[in-house]
């Protein structure tokens, strides 16, 4: 297969599975943290989280894209403070970082949460009869029961952060060599006529966000079996 | 001694209220189905929160309504083995780490476990997946887990509903096995009269929340009026 791709596809490859693993293990702490705060009890503002958690699934990816660059752009509230840091985030691989964040973590959040509501809350209160404090609670029966539903969750939202464009392209520009992912180098292959590039491309992408969604529905479809 | 001072708790029909001191050994709770009996043995592990009343076990307060600043102790630190009446053995562990889940850093020794493992006739089982037990296993490893936690008190909810009457017979040579071995106290939701019976000596009637009678378990059929032996 390497035959068929050039040094920059190889190279766009590696860095969107990168870059992609980079921002879902970045967010998966917070991501479980929502979830389980989430599924728990109500408490004041949980509709307006639950609403904000949504919003990237259905905003259009642009518009999620052009709030992060007004963000993180230099003049922005956080990337003015980051670039006084020397930190610059907009047109970086830290901005495709940030974007694949943004518009995947809606769906690490909803598997994650489905995952806590289906532990049987009978075992946490007995663990805790058993004299378990809350924290080794959580580690020791809510998070290994919830395990399948968080894994599943995480490549779902891998496979999300693999394919985005719209807020990434925004955010990161799309400069090859430097931001440009799978998707961003196939939309620059076509859009100056050179399909030939874009097919293979198009073939690794459909591949590995096969592999993934398929092991994440597999992982998913198994979890009420077990417990 | 557990000791319960005008505790309420409202329930969907009654409010639960419960008023007395409970020496034991084995305290016996029989009742009709929906008379709070699962509720009262959730107040006492700390599982629901009293509206009213004092609460206090060998001298504790785990809650009193008229102090300032209310005293609640919650379940974690309570020491009170729970054995419920559905299945709560902890699926993604073996029977051997959902023995050992309670067992206090300190204080314990292998030779407690080893006893608990005997009396229950646990060992065959220790290193099979809770998935690959049967009914009566499963009650056994629960009772060992609670007991394992050195708890201060028992609560057993009808820990024998759904067994055939030979496994019930065997289940119930084990409980008795444990109150000879262990001396725990336990509060015990029965099934039926036999329970009560073998195990409690002394009982409490509950009806829509109420202590009906309490007393001594020898002749508390009579004394409470005949009848109340649960299902």
């Amino acid at each position: 297969m390497s035959g068929a791709f050039s040094s920059e596809g190889l190279w766009t490859v590696w860095f969107t599975l990168r870059v992609a693993a980079l921002a879902t293990a970045a967010m998966a702490p917070f991501g479980l943290l929502i979830a389980w705060l989430l599924a728990g009890k109500r408490w004041p503002g949980k509709a307006v989280v639950e609403t904000l958690v949504a919003l990237p699934l259905v905003m259009p990816p642009v518009a999620t894209g052009l709030i992060l660059l007004k963000l993180l752009g230099r003049r922005g509230a956080v990337g003015g403070a980051l670039e006084r840091l020397g930190f610059p985030v907009v047109f970086t691989w830290k901005a495709v970082v940030a974007a694949m964040m943004v518009m995947s973590f809606p769906l690490l959040v909803r598997s994650a949460r489905v995952a806590f509501e289906e532990v049987n809350p009978r075992l946490e209160q007995i663990a805790r009869s058993l004299g378990a404090g809350e924290g080794r609670v959580f580690r020791s029966v809510t998070l290994p029961l919830a395990a399948r539903g968080i894994v599943g969750g995480l490549l779902l939202a891998f496979a999300r952060a693999l394919g985005e464009f719209g807020a990434t392209v925004l955010v990161a520009g799309n400069i090859p060599g430097r931001t440009s992912t799978i998707s961003l180098a196939i939309y620059n292959a076509v859009q100056l006529g050179h399909d030939g590039e874009a097919w293979p491309l198009l073939a690794v992408s459909v591949v590995i966000s096969f592999l993934a969604v398929w092991i994440a529905e597999s992982i998913l479809s198994r979890r009420g079996r077990l417990v | 001694m557990l000791r319960l001072a005008r505790v309420s708790l409202p329930l969907a029909e009654f409010t639960l209220c419960l008023d007395g001191a409970f020496p034991g050994p084995v305290t016996g709770v029989v009742g009709p189905s929906g008379a709070g009996k699962s509720s009262f043995l959730e107040l006492i592990a700390g599982l629901r929160r009293p509206e009213s009343g004092r609460m206090e076990l060998g001298g504790e307060v785990f809650f009193d309504a008229a102090s300032r600043p209310q005293p609640w102790i919650p379940p974690s630190r309570r020491r009170i083995g729970y054995v419920p009446q559905d299945d709560t053995l902890f699926p993604h562990l073996s029977v051997r780490r959902n023995l050992t889940y309670g067992i206090p850093a300190e204080g314990s020794s292998p030779s407690d476990f080893q006893r608990a493992v005997d009396v229950l006739e646990l060992r065959p089982l220790l290193d099979r997946a809770t998935g690959r037990l049967s009914g009566g296993e499963r009650r056994r490893v629960a009772i060992g887990r609670a007991i394992l936690s050195q708890p201060r008190m028992i609560l057993c909810d009808e820990p024998l509903t759904g067994l055939d009457r030979p496994l019930k017979a065997r289940i119930l040579a084990h409980l008795e096995a444990v109150k000879a071995e262990f001396a725990i106290p336990m509060v015990y939701v029965a099934h039926d009269a036999e329970e009560i019976r073998v195990l409690a000596d002394e009982v409490v009637v509950l009806e829509r929340g109420a202590i009906r009678h309490h007393g001594p378990s020898a002749g508390w059929e009579v004394a409470s009026r005949g009848g109340e032996g649960g299902s």
